[in-house]
């Protein structure tokens, strides 16, 4: 797919996008029944009013909570009707968790994606080892249509967050280590027994792995990371000590609700803070005001992170992340806003516990 | 301009991290310094690799204590580099960037400074003191003889890892000697006291000590669990709820609370007068916030006398610019600190069965500010009970119970206790004194539980905690 290559583009092409999907999902021919009924209830017609990206600001701040409670059929558009379909969670949450159901949002996302890597890094054909937590969530399944994507397949070494965050919260630190230790003995055993040249994992569960075996050592050509903080001190860790100056790095910023946000690749100028750029205009991100999630905050200002997603598979607008970001401005590869040094939202009040993984 | 900066330390190697804090003066809030941060991972990487250890083991104790010695006079009058690209500290400076930082008026640091000047100088005497007469050389050879017993000591650990306090600049002389004991240090410096460690680490390097010996984390409290993890042996320094953590884990060694106390014996009770200095020494010296200050006085009688005179002692301990060379209170850098224990007290008054005798000594409340600096005013307090929640509790300014305690009793009734000052001539009860297992240093006689004396243990040898003695037995062929 071909990208805008200016910020006016792609406004426009927001704005179309954001009216085809619109018109999708509140009309009754192809809408679902919880925004057909929502549209019903309401004193303004989104079929009607909403024509631009802009007039998304007059619907209010998503409610997550409805992911954990509404059936899921409220959420199937008209035109997937008998479709099966794919239940994803979100990531660590404890008790009920978020679900979202999906058909082919996620090959969308990573057949762009993948057109972002590095040939030499992330080679045609290389399998893959994801080391991280798969279970119910989408990018288990993404990583794989991925590998397969790229030509191969990709081995898998789960670890549960909500385990890990459980012993975290009771202070069974030693407990969290050993489940770390043997999360990664699996991986070092996938590792010396096949011959794999991409990882998918976590900043932690890297780091862990570069402690007991050399990642270029051990032919990792290509590192695609993601799940927790990297502040630019952690990212110039891993670059320079982790990855040995030699693995590649692709950091990585998503969830199941959002699809995932490619980076703009480091130059020295950046001083490894990094800048996410959404998958616009399937999703978009704006760094916001916390009090007031109307207005955005200045270029460079920190701010809490809002995500639209507009596919045909799921339309949920303005929903407010748990996490905070600064906003940047497009870049010469994405001619849109990005999100930089994304960390949980109030982590700089207080020590926020994001868990072993 | 740019602030100056601390940097990390790598085994010897400055790091500059792209994380950085600024530390700046709590009474004004002028950044000062902004300090590199260390990431856990940075922490877990180095501590794989051991490259001090073999450069210590490079040199004769002999060669290290004439370091040491040399040390002293660099950590006491030169200008010494925060980095290797020009910032530096005079003993000035130092001094006043640790009052602005610390709220120790300038004489404490002073004399803080001198303690730990004391230890450099005096680094030949204390390894006597902890090897208890033993020829340092048997830690170059490994091999030795004792008192006409063979000897053999190996390390215990490749780095003693020591996470530090904000509070107190005089407990870094308890690391000092791994230094000649040949033992790289991994310091966690206090959030607010990046100086000292820095500055002792700076004059052991003025005065010819291998760089690799040295590593110096600024970091989080992952990065502290990470130095204690994969330190052999570590030091950890903090309050009941941060050493709660480590208890058990015998590599190691817990400077929590203190709780240190005066024993009054029946014997002496009589004569309580004139051992008030004593006692006023023991609550007020070091500003009152050391681990050795006594927080309880344990008599037999006349509980109320002793607590009346004593408070009217200490009352006149006001608080004064920390210029002044009178000063003798510190301010409370964090003043949350200050009011948590104003209300702490103040609650456990209006318990009842403890009364605040220097309140009527005072002109005003506990908590007071002064030129932007927040303290609190001496306390003494009369408890009816051991029981009382105010009566073996311990307070980061000078606070003190008194408590009547039937002699017989005292020992069941102190819990464990940093120092013991038992003022007694009676042999019967100094025998159970010295059999108590709840004492860690004793004082017998009028002696302030402040005194130090460094060729004696303190919570723990350093020599046995970084040494174990093998068996030993070499063939005659």
């Amino acid at each position: 797919m071909t990208r805008p290559k200016d910020p006016a583009a792609a406004a426009e092409a927001l704005d179309a996008h954001v009216r085809e999907i619109v018109r999708w999902h509140f009309s009754p021919e192809t809408g679902c029944p919880f925004w057909l009924d929502w549209a019903a209830q309401a004193d303004w017609n989104p079929l009607a009013d909403v024509q631009s990206f802009a007039d998304l600001l007059r619907f209010p701040n998503f409610d997550g909570e409805i992911l954990r409670t509404a059936p899921h059929e409220r959420f199937v558009p008209r035109e997937y009707a008998g479709k099966p379909f794919t239940i994803f969670e979100t990531g660590g949450t404890t008790g009920m968790p978020k679900q979202r159901i999906g058909w082919e949002d996620y090959k969308t996302d990573y057949t762009e994606f993948s057109e972002t890597l590095d040939e030499d890094a992330f080679p045609r054909g290389g399998y893959w080892l994801m080391i991280g937590p798969t279970g119910p969530r989408r990018l288990r399944l993404a990583i794989e249509y991925l590998a397969n994507l790229r030509g191969c397949a990709c081995y898998f070494v789960d670890l549960d967050p909500r385990w890990v965050k459980k012993l975290i919260k009771r202070k069974e630190f030693d407990q969290a280590k050993a489940y770390m230790a043997h999360v990664i003995d699996q991986a070092l055993l996938i590792l010396e027994k096949r011959k794999v040249d991409v990882l998918f994992t976590t900043p932690k569960l890297l780091e862990a792995l570069s402690e007991r075996t050399s990642i270029p050592g051990a032919g990792i050509k290509g590192v695609f990371c993601g799940g927790t903080t990297m502040d630019p001190q952690t990212v110039r860790f891993l670059v320079e000590e982790v990855l040995e100056n030699e693995t590649q790095l692709v950091p990585t910023y998503g969830n199941t609700l959002m699809g995932l946000a490619a980076h703009k690749p480091l130059t020295p100028e950046d001083k490894f803070s990094i800048t996410y750029y959404a998958p616009q205009p399937r999703a978009v991100l704006r760094v916001v005001q916390p009090d007031a999630p109307q207005e955005l905050v200045e270029y460079d200002a920190w701010g809490r992170v809002e995500l639209t997603t507009l596919t045909r598979e799921l339309f949920m607008p303005r929903f407010l992340e748990r996490d905070e970001a600064l906003r940047r401005k497009p870049c010469e590869a994405y001619a849109w806003d990005g999100v930089a040094e994304v960390r949980p939202f109030g982590a700089n009040e207080e020590k926020i516990v994001e868990g072993v993984y | 301009m740019a602030l100056p900066h601390i940097p990390v330390l790598r085994a010897g190697k400055e790091y500059e991290s792209l994380d950085r804090k600024e530390l700046a003066g709590f009474a004004d809030g002028q950044s000062l310094v902004s300090i590199s941060q260390a990431n856990a991972g940075i922490v877990r990487r180095d501590m794989r690799r051991s490259p001090g250890f073999e450069a210590l083991r490079a040199l004769t104790c002999e060669r290290l204590l004439e370091i040491c010695e040399e040390a002293g006079g660099h950590f006491m009058e030169s200008s010494l580099p925060l980095n290797a690209t020009g910032d530096s500290q005079s003993p000035d400076e130092y001094v006043a960037a640790l009052s602005a930082t610390s709220g120790m008026p300038h004489t404490m640091c002073r004399r803080n400074m001198s303690k730990i000047n004391t230890v450099f100088t005096g680094m030949r005497g204390i390894l006597r003191g902890l090897m208890r007469g033993m020829d340092p050389g048997v830690i170059d050879r490994g091999v030795g003889e004792h008192d006409g017993v063979p000897v053999s000591y190996a390390p215990t650990s490749k780095a003693l890892g020591v996470v530090l306090p904000s509070n107190s600049p005089g407990v870094n002389s308890i690391w000092m000697p791994a230094i000649p004991l040949k033992v790289p240090v991994v310091l966690k410096p206090g959030r607010e006291e990046p100086w000292t460690p820095m500055r002792i680490m700076r004059a052991f390097l003025a005065a010819g000590a291998p760089p690799e010996a040295f590593s110096f984390y600024p970091t989080d409290h992952e990065g502290a669990a990470a130095i204690l993890d994969a330190c052999g042996r570590s030091q950890l320094f903090g309050d009941a709820a941060v050493t709660a953590a480590w208890k058990g884990d015998s590599r190691v060694e817990l400077h929590g609370p203190g709780y240190s106390k005066v024993l009054l014996g029946a014997d002496q009770i009589g004569r309580w007068r004139e051992h008030l200095d004593v006692l006023v020494s023991s609550v007020v010296d070091n500003g009152g916030r050391s681990c050795i200050n006594a927080s309880s006085i344990f008599v037999p009688s006349h509980g109320a006398e002793i607590a009346e005179a004593l408070a009217e002692r200490v009352a006149g301990v006001e608080p004064v610019p920390a210029d002044d060379p009178d000063a003798r209170l510190s301010a409370f850098a964090n003043v949350k600190f200050a009011d948590y224990i104003d209300g702490a007290i103040e609650s456990g008054l209006a318990a009842g069965g403890a009364r605040d005798l220097t309140a009527a000594h005072r002109s005003g409340p506990r908590r007071v500010e002064l030129d932007g600096a927040v303290y609190l005013r001496p306390t003494v307090v009369h408890c009816d009970s051991p029981e009382h929640p105010l009566a073996k509790t311990e307070y980061l300014f000078p606070f003190t119970s008194v408590v009547e305690v039937p002699e017989d009793r005292m020992l069941d009734e102190i819990g464990h206790s940093l120092v013991v000052t038992a003022i007694t001539k009676d042999q019967g009860f100094q025998d159970r004194i010295v059999a108590s297992p709840d004492i860690d240093r004793l004082n017998l006689g009028p002696v302030p539980t402040t005194h130090v004396d460094w060729d004696q243990p303190h919570e723990g040898n350093l020599f046995e905690t970084l040494y174990q003695r093998r068996a030993i037995r070499r063939a005659d062929w």
